[in-house]
């Protein structure tokens, strides 16, 4: 990779950790207080984060903007016919995520704000990873 | 400008600013944000497993992912140390005093103490909450194929059905365990 490219994804990590930090949308509370329905905030800033995505995305995709290397920008479509993974998979997701309070960034944007016990569901997360490939073929997609 | 820095932003400008990730990251190289991937570049890396989902060139395919894993390391820091906020997140009274009737005691930070200190390790429900949370993180998310940015922002942002999809599972899974499973767990 060339150390532009290197400089730049750093940086939109860093703008990334920074405003989730900010947001408050690593807390634990945020999460609990989301799923109980009793404060808009985290729909508010996953609402205008895919708003204001959508809106980029749809405009690069029409005005076919190249990046900044001049290569065509191609977006990787889901499987529409894997409906059962979507579903099924989605909710192990959530179970965790409300569990632990944290989704797979945050868990790593609360171990930088110096949260050391974050590595432990980092390396569940990384189990959690490897089973799936280990039963992969045995599940429903 | 240190106070700025400090207080918590409002959702209607951290919202934005996390949607601004997507067009960034197209941009740099034409990559499709996503965040959970990084679980499998590590269980990679590390070379413990034989099975095909992990033979892949990981520094290759995975290096921008990495690169961007580790400033939201760095990003975390600044936000959460360097100019962390001094004073307790603002949350609805009402999960306070429901958070309470389970157990909770510490409100003073991002995570509660009783369930995200070192010595939670030694309990039961500590373990629960950090092993099996993480555990089922990262099965679902690979499972699903993609995680809060990768389906919830990056997928509905390209319109795309099997995200909506998942999403909707994010939201039975994240509701079954706040409603129904975590006062059991907590109880």
């Amino acid at each position: 990779m060339k150390a532009k490219d290197f400089i730049l994804y750093l940086l939109a990590g860093t703008l990334f950790g920074f405003v989730l930090m900010k947001a408050e949308v690593v807390s634990w509370f945020r999460i609990q207080e989301m799923f109980r329905f009793e404060a808009f905030h985290m729909y508010g800033v996953i609402g205008l984060a895919i708003a204001v995505g959508l809106i980029s995305l749809q405009l690069i995709k029409r005005l076919n903007v190249k990046d900044k290397d001049g290569n065509p920008i191609k977006t990787s479509p889901k499987d529409p016919t894997q409906m059962k993974r979507y579903i099924i998979g989605g909710t192990f997701f959530g179970l965790g995520w409300a569990l632990l309070g944290a989704c797979p960034g945050p868990m790593f944007v609360l171990l930088g704000s110096g949260l050391t016990i974050m590595i432990i569901p980092i390396l569940a997360g990384m189990a959690g990873t490897w089973a799936y490939a280990a039963i992969k073929h045995k599940l429903p997609h | 400008m240190f106070e700025l820095l400090t207080q918590p932003w409002p959702w209607y400008i951290a919202g934005p600013v996390i949607g601004l990730t997507v067009p960034i990251v197209l941009l740099i190289g034409g990559k499709m944000f996503g965040f959970s991937s990084n679980f499998r570049h590590f269980v990679s890396a590390c070379g413990v497993s034989k099975n095909e989902f992990f033979n892949y060139n990981w520094r290759k395919d995975g290096a921008w992912n990495i690169i961007f894993l580790v400033g939201a390391v760095i990003g975390g820091f600044l936000g959460g140390y360097v100019f962390a906020n001094p004073n307790p997140i603002e949350l609805n009274p009402a999960t306070i005093s429901a958070l309470q009737g389970m157990g909770i005691s510490d409100f003073s930070g991002f995570v509660p103490d009783d369930l995200f200190a070192w010595s939670s390790l030694g309990t039961p429900v500590g373990i629960i909450v950090l092993v099996l949370g993480g555990f089922l993180v990262g099965f679902g998310a690979r499972y699903a194929g993609g995680c809060t940015s990768g389906h919830a922002i990056s997928g509905l942002s390209d319109l795309q059905i099997g995200s909506l999809v998942a999403v909707i599972g994010f939201f039975i899974g994240g509701l079954l365990m706040a409603h129904l499973i975590y006062p059991i767990i907590l109880g």
